[in-house]
C-alpha cells in the first residue's frame, strides 16, 4: 500500500491507482470532467488539478496522476477553486453553451459545475462561433456549439466499443471532433450507432434524436458496466 | 426606516424573469411594504428617475437604445443586478451572434428598407447581443432562465435584511 496524505487526511492507495481514485476513497471530491470510469485518463480538461506541497506547490491532474508514497495533495483550497472556476469559464466562453434549450440542461455535466465551482457569470468574452450541427445520423446527433472537446466520445468509441470512429481534427480552438475523417456522421463506415458516445458526453454534444430540451439524460456509467464483464485478458 | 427604490428594466429577453418575479405571489405583498417600485414594465413611469437603489436588468444587450439606457440606468443607481440568464450570459438572443448582423437582417427582412440596419425610427442593431456585464460594471448576477421564484426572493431577501445578497450553491445554476 502507498501511503499519502489528500487535505491533510491519510490515505492510502494500491499501486497504480491515481490520486483521484484514492481521494474518492475517503470521500473527497474532486471536480472532473474529461474523465470517467472504464476510459484511459487524459487530463484534458485540468479541472482536477490539485497541489503538491512536497513538489514546490506544483499543479497536476489528479485524474492522469498515480498516488506515490508521500505526497502531501491539496484537493480544495481558494487558490485551486479560483483555477477550476476560471478553466470552466474559459470552457463556458469557447463555444455557444446556452443551456437554457439544451438537451442536456438538468443532466449536465459542465452546468453542475458551474454550480459546485460557484460561477455566477463568465468574466472572459464570448467567442461566439459559428459552428455546424450534423445531423445526418439516423439515431444520433452532434451540436459542436455544445462540444467541450474532453474527447471521452472519441475514447469511448475506440476503447469500449473498438469501432475507432470518432477522431479529433484541427488545433486549438478549432479542433472538432469528426467521424471516420471528416465524413458526416451518418455517412460513417465505421460507426456501429452503439451510442456509447452519446452516453459518454458529459453535455448535449452528443444526443438522441426526438429528445427535446432538458429530455437528455445520459448513462456515462455503462462504459464502466460494460468492460467490468469482459474476461481479464 | 425609508423604503429601497427598486427598478426594473426588460430589453432583450422574454419577459420570463418579470413573469417569475410576479411569480413571487403572496411575496409580493411583505416585498411591497419594503420597497418603491420607481421603474419597471409593470408600472407607468416613463423616465428612469436619480437615485435608485437597486435595478433588476432582464435581457442582453442588443441595439443602441438598450445601451445608451443601461448606461444612464448605471449612472443613477447603486446597486446594478443582471437578473437572468439573457443580462447574464446573453442567452437566447446571443443565438444570432454568430451571424453577420446584415446578412441576419437581409434574411429575416429581404431587401428593401430593414429596420435596425442603420439608425433611424427603430434603433441601430448592435453586432452581437451581450451581457449587461460587458457594458457597465455590474455588482451581482441571478443567473436561470428564468430564476425560479424562490431564488429572486433569496436575493431580496437578502438585499432587504441589509445584506449583501450572495447567491451560492444551487442558485447559481443557468438554464
Amino acid at each position: 500500500m502507498i501511503n499519502l496524505r489528500i487535505d491533510d487526511t491519510p490515505v492510502q492507495a494500491e499501486p497504480g491507482q491515481t490520486i483521484l481514485v484514492a481521494a474518492r476513497g475517503v470521500g473527497i471530491r474532486i471536480p472532473t470532467l474529461c474523465q470517467v470510469d472504464a476510459l484511459s485518463p487524459v487530463g484534458a480538461c485540468r479541472l482536477c488539478l490539485v497541489e503538491i506541497r512536497n513538489w514546490n506547490g506544483r499543479l497536476v491532474p489528479a485524474c492522469a496522476t498515480p498516488a506515490q508514497e508521500g505526497l502531501d495533495v491539496v484537493a480544495h483550497s481558494e487558490k485551486l477553486t479560483i483555477l477550476r472556476r476560471t478553466i470552466l469559464e474559459l470552457l463556458f466562453a469557447e463555444r455557444n453553451h446556452i443551456c437554457a434549450f439544451c438537451v442536456s440542461s438538468g443532466h449536465c455535466e459542465l452546468q453542475d459545475l458551474a454550480t459546485e465551482l460557484g460561477m455566477d457569470h463568465v468574466t472572459f468574452p464570448y467567442r461566439f462561433p459559428f459552428l455546424p450541427v450534423d445531423a445526418t445520423h439516423p439515431k444520433f446527433g452532434l451540436d459542436h456549439n455544445r462540444c467541450v472537446l474532453c474527447g471521452r466520445c472519441v475514447r469511448a468509441c475506440s476503447e469500449v466499443e473498438g469501432a475507432y470512429t470518432w477522431g479529433f481534427s484541427g488545433r486549438g480552438v478549432a479542433t472538432l471532433v469528426e467521424a471516420d475523417l471528416g465524413d458526416p456522421w451518418g455517412a460513417s463506415k465505421t460507426c456501429t450507432a452503439c451510442g456509447k458516445c452519446v452516453q459518454a458526453c458529459p453535455v448535449g454534444a452528443l444526443f438522441e434524436k426526438g429528445k427535446a430540451t432538458a429530455e437528455q439524460v445520459k448513462r456515462p456509467e455503462i462504459l464502466a458496466e460494460v468492460t467490468e464483464r469482459r474476461p481479464r485478458v | 426606516m425609508s423604503k429601497v427604490r427598486l427598478a426594473s428594466v426588460w430589453f432583450s429577453g422574454c419577459s420570463g424573469c418579470h413573469m417569475s418575479f410576479l411569480d413571487l405571489d403572496e411575496r409580493l405583498l411583505e416585498l411591497a411594504s419594503k420597497v418603491d417600485l420607481v421603474y419597471s414594465p409593470i408600472v407607468d413611469i416613463k423616465e428612469y428617475p436619480d437615485d435608485v437603489d437597486v435595478l433588476l436588468v432582464e435581457g442582453a444587450i442588443g441595439n443602441t437604445e438598450q445601451r445608451h439606457l443601461l448606461e444612464e440606468m448605471r449612472q443613477k443607481t447603486k446597486l446594478v443586478v443582471a437578473f437572468g440568464d439573457c443580462a447574464v450570459t446573453g442567452n437566447i438572443p446571443s443565438l444570432r451572434n454568430p451571424i453577420p448582423r446584415e446578412e441576419l437582417l437581409r434574411a429575416v427582412y429581404g431587401d428593401g428598407d430593414i429596420p435596425g440596419l442603420e439608425e433611424g425610427d427603430v434603433p441601430k442593431m448592435l453586432p452581437q447581443a451581450m451581457p449587461i456585464h460587458t457594458v457597465v460594471k455590474v455588482d451581482r448576477f441571478i443567473p436561470g432562465c428564468p430564476p425560479p421564484a424562490d431564488r429572486i426572493w433569496t436575493f431580496l431577501q437578502a438585499l432587504l435584511a441589509g445584506r449583501r445578497p450572495e447567491l451560492a450553491g444551487a442558485d447559481l445554476r443557468f438554464g
